[in-house]
């Protein structure tokens, strides 16, 4: 019964045009940054290398390979993809409300906890769905239209090269990892949505959480970075980025195939799977004590 | 006859309001059992407590002879529903609506199945058709063919012939009709329209604030002989004790307002006059309400 | 007794005068000799791996060709990959201050380099012209090699490069560099990047106070006087 569910709720996701208007947007959305790094990538390079110009020779062309291309690409789309999972999994039960339809499918012979697992299950394909479209604009696409070399990622305080050879599994990782933050903040739309009865106020609750912590995160304020952030799921959701920072050796040079600091990626990914448990229980406990009046 | 429906002492808070105040009825197989009782009097309520849309907060319900808590996924297979109005899935076609529905209910269908439901409730040239395209009308035809689509054997209906014109009303009539007596199902209908109820349903239940008011065939709730009698009394209390010890007890019904309503043949009222008179009681007022829609107008009312 | 002194004065001061434009002259001829010996060498295609030492810079030791032309063309390239090349790595090539024409040279003694007792040659540029503004070699005298120099320029700081010698001693080629240099902050706008937090930023104290890049380059083989087209200088 349960694989029937899902195929239901899988089914109503992709008949629906909000669902294409998502994958729509984001490939527009990296079609346009991948033409203006084309025409304008050298100063994008500047941007970050600037106080470095007079010391070192800068190899622009280089570094504005298809490697960097993604990067830069999910680090400007992953910021605006909670919101696109939020329309989706923030409509999962409201939206059923608000059409009607709840009240049947809950009179049917399944139980409410199948629902709710199989309409998280249904999100988490979409968001792997909405992963793998990403992937292939913007890692496949840049690799073909600016080629391969070493990859520079830039951090605040430090930049990181990593030799081509080493770069593919880490963008691997890195969209499992984002799958998994996504999936956090599918399962938390999901549990607004068990609250509400039309799909807006899920949407806008899971939005406005998402930027509240992202805000407290860069304030940087003392007692948020040791009470809040350490647990905000917000903070661990960048977890994808801990894949491009590599570790290095007493003498400096970094180490192939490492990552800096694994501990923390895994960390991170158990606190994202935490906050994931809590949602759905949450969302199971609280729908099947439900009265269906909408 | 087996009973389908065995609704025990059942009750329903929502926080301080008493939506259903210890409601108890049976249906019966292949009965078409009229639910009647004006907008908001709770039937909505009772009937999504048999589909545990909501929760009891107290009583027993049992369908098919088992408990709903307990075998609620058997009894759920068997059982279809429409409730208030139908709202199905706007942006998918009438075919794909029913194949959810179906699958829902652990039934797969095949595409001869769906076009013959669709062409018992007169859809058969909208099955390509998107359901936000559909007037009221069709779309109440189409949620009684989701409520069928997997052949239950008890059909719950609230409020079907809401946003129907006379033809669909029509329609619908002889469809529940076709149903009860052709293939044998049990149906609960729900209404606030007791002429609805009249050419429909065999059996009746009128509720009024959550609570049962009168239940019965509906060919004696409606005799033109029998009437709801009103009896005030100078001494109530002991009227009450009086008839409860009588014969007249089984004619009792409930007090409303300080008055006592009695479900009785018209033809016995002088001689419960003159029980009460012998009795010692003061008979203020005895009166017959005409007919039993009489009674429920004035319930709405009171 | 002071007029026996003030009348041996001038004998002093041409003495010491005469001792110093001998010990001038001495580097001068020292250096002469050692330019003469890395003068055989017109041009050569060194394959070597870089290390990169910068405290901001996470980068992986790179293989890099090095190529010269004589008297000033020297390039770092990185071709299968991407390395950060330290702009004095132009220095690498002695011939920018060994090539100098106009120049004062004074002896700075001894000094032990790597266990090799090394004569200390200071050199001034005398043009305003010249990119460099002063130097310091470590030259091993009985080898005529420079085993370390520090170079300031006008533009770029201060260069130290510290040099080994090993299978290509007889051209004053070797086979290790190590490059030492000033760098400038790295620091970009807080919000810019948002980066992850994963811990490795809290035990560093000397973060970006550490103002000195470091650059080893080990080479494994050279290409001499065989050819070194231009273009590879562009």
């Amino acid at each position: 019964m349960f694989i029937d569910l899902l195929k239901i709720e899988l089914f109503k996701i992709f008949k629906r045009p909000r669902t294409f208007i998502a994958f729509g947007a984001i490939a527009v959305i990296i079609l346009l940054v991948q033409f203006a790094l084309k025409v304008n990538g050298k100063d994008f390079v500047q941007f970050y290398t600037d106080s470095q110009a007079d010391t070192f020779d800068i190899p622009y062309e280089k570094i504005l390979n298809g490697y960097f291309v993604c990067v830069a690409v999910l680090h400007m789309i992953l910021i605006h993809v909670p919101l696109l999972v939020a329309l989706i999994a923030g409509d999962m039960i409201s939206g059923e409300a608000g059409l009607g339809t709840l009240r049947l499918i809950a009179g049917k012979p399944v139980t409410r906890t199948q629902l709710i697992l199989a309409k998280f299950t249904a999100s988490t394909i979409y968001v792997i769905l909405l992963l793998v479209w990403m992937a292939v604009f913007a890692l496949l696409g840049s690799m073909l239209i600016f080629g391969t070399e070493d990859l520079v990622v830039f951090r605040e305080t430090d930049m990181h090269i990593m030799k081509s050879g080493d770069v593919l599994w880490r963008f691997f990782a890195a969209f499992i990892f984002a799958a998994l933050a996504l999936t956090t903040i599918a399962a938390m739309a999901l549990m607004f949505s068990v609250f509400s009865e039309n799909s807006l106020g899920p949407i806008v609750a899971t939005v406005c959480v998402v930027i509240v912590f992202t805000i407290v995160q860069q304030l940087r304020v003392p007692v948020f970075e040791e009470t809040v952030n350490p647990w905000s799921f917000t903070t661990h959701m960048l977890g994808w980025k801990g894949f491009f920072y590599v570790d290095k050796n007493a003498e400096g040079a970094t180490i192939n195939g490492s990552v800096e600091n694994p501990g923390s990626l895994v960390r991170s990914g158990l606190i994202l799977a935490g906050y994931i448990i809590l949602f759905l229980l949450i969302s199971i406990r609280t729908f099947n004590k439900k009265d269906i009046l909408s | 006859m087996s009973e389908v429906i065995r609704v025990k002492q059942l009750s329903k808070d929502f926080g301080d309001f008493r939506a259903v105040d210890a409601l108890s009825f049976t249906v019966g197989q292949g009965q078409v059992y009229g639910f009647l009782g004006q907008n908001g009097a709770g039937k909505s309520t009772t009937i999504r407590m048999l589909l545990t849309l909501i929760e009891p907060t107290e009583g027993e319900i049992e369908i098919f002879g088992m408990n709903l808590r307990k075998h609620r996924r058997e009894i759920l297979r068997q059982t279809g529903a429409i409730i208030e109005k139908p709202d199905l899935y706007k942006y998918l076609t009438a075919k794909e609506n029913l194949r959810i529905f179906s699958r829902l209910s652990g039934v797969k269908v095949t595409d001869k199945q769906i076009m013959d439901q669709l062409d018992l409730v007169g859809l058969t040239g909208r099955a390509e058709s998107k359901v936000k395209t559909y007037s009221q009308g069709m779309k109440q035809r189409l949620g009684l063919a989701a409520a069928l689509i997997h052949n239950p054997g008890l059909i719950i209906l609230d409020e079907p012939t809401n946003g129907l014109d006379p033809q669909g009303i029509a329609d619908m009539r002889n469809l529940i009709l076709h149903l009860s007596r052709d293939l044998g199902k049990t149906l609960l209908v729900s209404s606030h329209l007791l002429s609805e109820m009249e050419m429909i349903a065999d059996h009746m239940i009128i509720i009024h604030k959550g609570r049962k008011v009168v239940e019965g065939v509906v060919e004696e709730l409606l005799n033109p002989e029998k009437a709801m009698v009103e009896l005030v009394t100078m001494d109530m209390p002991g009227t009450l004790d009086i008839l409860k010890q009588s014969d007249w007890s089984a004619f009792l019904k409930d007090s409303i307002n300080g008055t006592l309503r009695l479900e009785m043949n018209k033809s016995s009222i002088p001689r419960l006059n003159r029980d009460l008179v012998e009795k010692g009681i003061d008979v203020q007022s005895l009166r017959p309400m005409n007919t039993l829609e009489d009674y429920f107008l004035s319930l709405t009312k009171a | 007794m002071i007029m026996k002194k003030l009348r041996s004065l001038p004998l002093v001061l041409f003495l010491l005068f005469s001792v110093n434009t001998l010990f001038a002259q001495e580097v001068k001829t020292l250096l002469q000799q050692v330019k003469a010996k890395y003068d055989k060498v017109n041009d050569y295609t060194a394959t070597g791996k870089m290390k990169t030492n910068v405290i901001f810079i996470k980068a992986p030791v790179a293989t890099v060709k090095v190529y010269y032309k004589r008297p000033d063309k020297l390039k770092i390239k990185n071709e299968s990959g991407i390395s950060f090349i330290p702009k004095g790595s132009a220095n690498v090539n002695m011939n920018n201050v060994l090539g100098l024409s106009d120049y004062e040279a004074v002896d700075g003694g001894t000094e032990k380099i790597s266990g090799i007792t090394c004569r200390v040659v200071k050199i001034f540029p005398l043009s305003d012209e010249e990119s460099i503004t002063r130097s310091t070699l470590y030259i091993d005298e009985a080898k005529l090699l420079v085993m370390k120099s520090v170079i300031s320029t006008k533009e770029n700081g201060t260069y130290e490069l510290l040099m080994s010698y090993k299978q290509y001693a007889e051209w004053g080629l070797p086979d290790k560099v190590e490059l030492s240099f000033n760098t400038r902050d790295y620091k970009l706008p807080k919000g810019v990047t948002i980066d992850y937090d994963n811990g490795s930023g809290k035990d560093k104290p000397e973060d970006l106070k550490n103002k000195k890049g470091k650059v080893e380059i080990v080479y494994s083989s050279y290409i001499i006087n065989k050819g070194v087209p231009d273009s590879v200088f562009n």
